[in-house]
């Protein structure tokens, strides 16, 4: 384990320099948050009864998803992993004591985390500064808040075992391009990062909340501002764990069988 | 030790004529045909030598190295390298070896060359004490002080070779895989690389097989030289045996390989 540990520090720090990259993605989500909940005030004051959430839990899950984007973000991927795949350099890879597997899952997740960790704070200390209506709200309780907390951090790992099952599929093609746009994008829509879940016809609705993308933002962000709560919330959050199993065996499975196959590209 | 007996290693390539129709005909139906980069290689090599593997271009040597660090897996035959079937227990075998492949870099880009070298004694559990004690001699035989601090992706390709050598031996790895070490490398740092494993090899025992296009690495570096073509093992012996009167090593070589053409052809004339 500790291999991947210290792995994980060095993408970690490696992530950490870049400043610039972080202001410019900053700036852009605040402004995007911005305009999203000035498009969604405009809708709610023209009928307001049509509203599928209350206003302030829908500002809250537009300020924590501009916040913490670089953790649902379902375009975010390794271009060092995918350039491995293309050239051959994966090579050095396997001719190591190292797992496949648990190493690019680190990876990701400290790519991820070292993203979020120049972007969050910015973004929600001026939403919290903002004049209402654009205010970011308070948890609807502690317990929402700490729930939210819990579940984000499983919705990330749920992300990046999902991720890690585009790579294993990736390296069964010669060119990782159509997976690449393809799949991304109809998760992006499905995990609610687009329009969120509640927005949906009740029916398409009902199917989305049991599928695995839910579970990637549409579940922490609504139990924060108490817009998932109850029994609909454990159901999710349990829904969550599952998929995140499901989605970890299937990618130890397939990097397995693939590894097994793999062609080395380019002499 | 490593055992190779009979190893095959088949690879299924594309294959379509140029132009719009062929493209297009090639979108529906796919030719494929299977290329056997190694076909039928048997050989051993006992701890503490140096072996040179030569042949032309797509001869199978990378396929071979690949097969033996368990990188690839073979279609049939016998592996077997320190008691280990390296596919198979790829794991536990990979902590015995050391690889460098020459034309791709095993540094991270970003960060300076010692922050590499941390994150591989990790990678390897090298115990702290073993591994200082390593780096301090390596950084004394490859002249690596100034370069330790430096990210990998501002060094020279010399410069950067020399890293990789380091590298690979941090951990004390009994037997080392260089494919095309030498690779693009001036003269100084040629003879540095050489004069290094050669070092190595003697003081550490370590068995090295290497894989090089270059005449001059082979005649500084191995006793044993094994011609792979065609995905077989055509010559196991010296430098001498491949050697002609009055010829350059290179030379020798072209001539051997026309050699070997020759044979084919004419064996696959018998046969019909």
């Amino acid at each position: 384990m500790k291999k991947y540990l210290s792995f994980f520090r060095l993408r970690l720090a490696m992530g950490l320099e870049y400043r610039v990259a972080a202001l410019a993605g900053l700036t852009t989500q605040f402004f995007w948050g911005f305009m999203l909940i000035g498009a969604y005030r405009a809708f709610y004051e023209s009928n307001p009864s049509a509203f599928p959430m209350t206003f302030q839990a829908m500002v809250s899950y537009i300020w924590l998803q501009q916040a913490f984007l670089a953790f649902f973000n379902t375009w975010r991927y390794d271009n060092d992993i995918f350039s491995l795949i293309t050239d051959g350099g994966i090579s050095y890879e396997l001719a190591r004591p190292v797992d496949l597997y648990r190493m690019w899952y680190a990876k990701n997740l400290a790519m991820r985390i070292s993203e979020a960790a120049l972007r969050f704070a910015p973004v929600l200390l001026l939403a919290v500064l903002l004049p209402q209506p654009f205010r970011l709200g308070k948890p609807a309780s502690p317990a929402h808040l700490l729930l939210f907390l819990c579940t984000m951090t499983t919705g990330l790992l749920l992300m990046i075992a999902f991720v890690m099952i585009l790579y294993g599929l990736c390296m069964r093609t010669v060119s990782p391009t159509g997976i690449r746009l393809f799949i991304p994008a109809i998760a992006e829509f499905l995990s609610g990062q687009i329009i969120p879940l509640p927005f949906f016809p009740e029916k398409m609705r009902k199917v989305l909340e049991l599928l695995p993308f839910a579970g990637m933002q549409n579940v922490p962000l609504r139990i924060y501002g108490g817009d998932l709560s109850g029994d609909a919330m454990w159901m999710s959050i349990a829904l969550q764990i599952f998929w995140l199993g499901v989605f970890l065996v299937l990618g130890k499975l397939l990097f397995r069988s693939t590894v097994r196959r793999a062609v080395v590209q380019g002499g | 030790m490593i055992h190779l007996e009979n190893v095959v290693k088949i690879y299924k390539v594309a294959r379509r004529g140029t132009g719009t129709k062929e493209t297009l005909r090639a979108f529906f139906r796919r030719d494929y045909t299977e290329i056997r980069a190694l076909n039928g290689l048997s050989f051993d090599i006992q701890d503490g030598e140096i072996v040179g593997l030569l042949g032309p271009n797509g001869a199978g040597k990378s396929s071979c190295i690949k097969i033996c660090t368990g990188i690839l897996y073979p279609d049939s035959g016998t592996v077997e390298c320190n008691g280990f079937i390296p596919y198979k227990d790829r794991m536990r075998y990979t902590r015995e070896i050391g690889v460098v492949f020459g034309q791709r870099t095993q540094l991270f880009w970003d960060v300076p060359v010692g922050d590499s070298y941390e994150l591989l004694k990790d990678i390897y559990d090298v115990p702290e004490q073993k591994f200082r004690e390593n780096l301090q001699e390596l950084t004394e035989l490859l002249d690596l002080q100034k370069l330790l601090m430096t990210p990998a992706r501002q060094l020279s390709l010399g410069q950067r070779m020399r890293c990789e050598l380091a590298a690979s031996l941090l951990h004390d790895p009994k037997i080392l895989f260089l494919d095309e070490p030498t690779i693009g490398l001036d003269a100084v740092s040629k003879l540095a690389v050489r004069k290094f494993v050669r070092k190595i090899n003697e003081e550490k025992k370590t068995t090295v097989i290497l894989t090089t296009h270059d005449m001059q690495d082979v005649e500084a570096l191995s006793e044993r030289v094994m011609l792979i073509g065609k995905g077989r093992l055509i010559l196991d012996g010296t430098l001498s045996d491949i050697r002609r009167e009055g010829a350059s090593l290179d030379e020798s070589l072209v001539e051997f390989y026309r050699d070997m053409e020759r044979d084919d052809q004419e064996s696959g004339d018998a046969a019909e």
